[in-house]
């Protein structure tokens, strides 16, 4: 069975993010006075697994060991099965 | 003294690297990244440069080739091991030293020469330096403003090694820019001593990075 994997990687909370702010100030630039700008990325993928409990593991075990810096990320996993 | 220069694709400071090892007595040998056979070196230096276009993360994929299981083994065997500016990164992600290199708190690539304190002459690298010396060498990097979720653990194993003198460049947890292992033998520095370590570069200040791994190798 072939699985849609996103998994969205973000600074943990009251982590610096150089990137966010520098976009807040330019925003401000150009009149847009925002707050709490804050960016993510986000890595798509597909997998052929068994069941949705095997594409979790193992996208868990990616996110440890290559994905993520436990030290300043947080990260949240989506699987969807493809239609 | 057989002194391993590990090689990614981007890396980019390891002629300068091996020019300084051959400077100082050693006899450099350059080493893929898949390799793992590392036991017949003295030592390990892992230069700077952007292995794998720094995609991901600084250092992020360089950590997860077979070269630095090579490089744990060494440690596991107390033999030194160097990381500078990318070899830093690379040792911070594999986890041999404490915390991150991460986006310079100004994100943007910055090239200048700095001031340093020297915190701790515990390390074979810095062992030939007086503590709390002042010194002069460059640094070159996007990503490498310091961060630790234990910063306490860290100047309580003395595993501070150099500091920001005068300036903080790139937002680093108190101007830190130089970490060990608690053994003293792993040690990452994002700046360059090898840029530094002859007078027509500007200062040579750098050199008792090398020259320490030679005193320390003699003495075991």
């Amino acid at each position: 069975m072939k699985f849609n994997v996103e998994v969205r990687i973000k600074l943990k909370k009251g982590m610096l993010n150089p990137e966010a702010a520098t976009i807040q100030r330019a925003l401000a630039l150009l009149g847009y006075e925002v707050e709490n700008t804050n960016t993510m990325d986000i890595i798509t993928f597909t997998m052929e697994e068994d069941n949705k409990r095997k594409v979790k593991e193992e996208v868990e075990d990616m996110c440890q060991r290559l994905l993520c810096n436990p030290v300043i990320h947080d990260y949240k996993i989506n699987i969807k099965p493809e239609d | 003294m057989r002194v391993g220069v590990i090689r990614f694709p981007g890396s980019n400071c390891d002629r300068d690297v091996y020019h300084v090892l051959k400077l100082v007595g050693a006899k450099p040998e350059y080493i893929w990244w898949d390799r793992k056979d590392l036991g017949h070196l003295d030592a390990v230096i892992i230069p700077g440069g952007f292995s794998y276009g720094d995609y991901l993360r600084a250092g992020a994929i360089a950590a997860i080739t077979p070269v630095m299981d090579g490089v744990k083994g060494l440690v596991e065997e107390e033999k030194p091991v160097l990381g500078i500016c990318n070899g830093a990164q690379i040792l911070a992600e594999v986890g041999l030293v404490p915390g991150v290199f991460t986006v310079n708190e100004y994100p943007k690539f910055n090239c200048k020469w700095t001031k340093l304190k020297v915190k701790t002459i515990r390390t074979p690298f810095t062992s030939l330096y007086k503590k709390d010396e002042i010194i002069r060498m460059p640094i070159a990097h996007a990503e490498g403003r310091y961060y630790t979720d234990n910063l306490e653990k860290l100047w309580d194993n003395d595993q501070v090694v150099l500091q920001f003198y005068s300036e903080n460049p790139n937002g680093s947890l108190e101007g830190i820019t130089g970490v060990c292992d608690e053994s003293g033998l792993v040690c990452a520095v994002m700046p360059h001593p090898e840029r530094a370590s002859e007078a027509i570069l500007g200062s040579a200040d750098g050199i008792k990075f090398f020259k320490g791994i030679i005193e320390y190798i003699s003495r075991c």
